[in-house]
């Protein structure tokens, strides 16, 4: 459980890096996309909600690792 | 938070937070969560089309988190996933058309909703009775199983004599799944992945609440491996239905990432907290989720309210 927290609370601070620095820069880019080219937006949707998914999920289990000592569970 | 996509000011906390329960109960259950997300999305002012489409969204990365986790616990048939998809995005497109259907007739909305307060409380009710009996008889006998990982994994049903009847039939070609122990005919597998696929385009979401007990009833599939494999199935139809979404301008993907945040923890607790847990369990858990459903549609029929 405190392994949990702890996880929780480095994951707040990579959150919020993420929040301001990559959602920030990609917010326009991705509008413009969406009103002129709808089916490259459909495509980018698709790769970006899986890449941020393998990642996220790569760092959620590196930081499990870390916090209990090698072991993944 | 301004999301100038959907034109919607929306705190990223409670998205965070929005997509870390369904998360849970996704990696828990292997179903979507559509029932709780599309309305959560509505009431802080989401237009329904872009709370649908963000939803499906939402539901891809869900699932590559919670399906990663469950491949690692090694509850994932790959083989079984792969052709569902086929039966589920046929069955999805059919389902789409039979909407356009009732939208022609001009009672689409009574329609869907009546057709999904039976589907959901019908599938509570017999999850309700199967489990409780399953456990019941469980408990009778005098082994009791330890609560270790690998035990709580094995599996019983009180339905399972007839699942049995549906495995023998031999129609040919006859597919092997060996990591779910089964030979079961491809038609079969078929129609399952094509009945989840309908529910999923006529009465939206990934259809999870229909799909998983199918699985384990009716294929026979582990109750452990029928998460998995729904969560991994999921990815694909649900990527399907994104892209379809998207190109109608119906997706926010700036909301559905920072949802995704919050899903990606609760994802893995819930794909991992199923280690704890008995396939029976498991089931008699899900009882309430389509209940939830139910009573949001019976909800929007009586109050013209559209959460």
């Amino acid at each position: 459980m405190r392994a949990f927290v702890v996880e929780l609370l480095v994951y707040a601070v990579l959150v919020t890096a993420y929040f301001f620095g990559v959602l920030h820069f990609l917010g326009g880019w991705l509008m413009r996309l969406a009103t002129e080219h709808i089916h490259t937006y459909a495509i980018v949707a698709i790769l970006l909600i899986i890449g941020q998914a393998v990642v996220l999920e790569a760092v959620t289990t590196g930081l499990l690792r870390l916090l209990r000592g090698g072991r993944s569970e | 938070m301004f999301f100038p996509i959907s034109h919607a000011h929306v705190s990223p906390v409670y998205l965070g937070v929005v997509g870390f329960v369904i998360g849970v109960l996704g990696g828990f259950f292997g179903v979507g969560g559509s029932f709780l997300a599309g309305p959560a999305l509505r009431v802080v002012g989401i237009d329904w089309n872009f709370a649908v489409g963000t939803d499906l969204a939402h539901i891809v990365g869900k699932s590559v988190v919670a399906a990663k986790r469950h491949r690692a616990l090694g509850n994932v048939d790959l083989r079984l996933g792969l052709f569902m998809a086929i039966g589920t995005i046929a069955g999805a497109e059919m389902g789409a058309q039979l909407i356009q259907v009732f939208k022609r007739a001009g009672n689409v909305n009574f329609v869907v909703s009546v057709v999904s307060i039976v589907i959901y409380l019908s599938i509570s009710a017999f999850m309700l009775w199967e489990s409780s009996k399953t456990l019941g008889r469980q408990k009778q006998s005098s082994a009791r199983p330890k609560s270790t990982a690998l035990v709580a994994k094995a599996d019983d049903s009180a339905f399972k004599h007839v699942t049995t009847a549906i495995q023998r039939w031999r129609i040919p070609p006859m597919i092997s799944l060996p990591a779910s122990g089964v030979t079961i005919s491809f038609w079969i597998i078929l129609l399952v992945a094509f009945v989840g696929g309908l529910c999923s385009g006529f009465l939206g979401g990934g259809a999870g609440y229909i799909r998983m007990p199918s699985m384990v009833y009716v294929l026979g599939i582990p109750t452990h491996l029928a998460v998995g494999t729904d969560l991994f199935e999921i990815i694909i139809s649900a990527s399907y239905g994104t892209f379809t979404h998207a190109i109608k301008g119906n997706v926010d993907i700036l909301i559905a990432l920072v949802m995704n945040i919050g899903a990606a923890v609760g994802a893995q607790l819930g794909a991992i907290s199923t280690q704890y847990f008995a396939g029976p369990k498991i089931r008699l858990a899900f009882v309430p989720l389509p209940v939830i459903g139910a009573g949001i549609v019976i909800y929007t029929m009586f109050s013209g309210h559209k959460l």
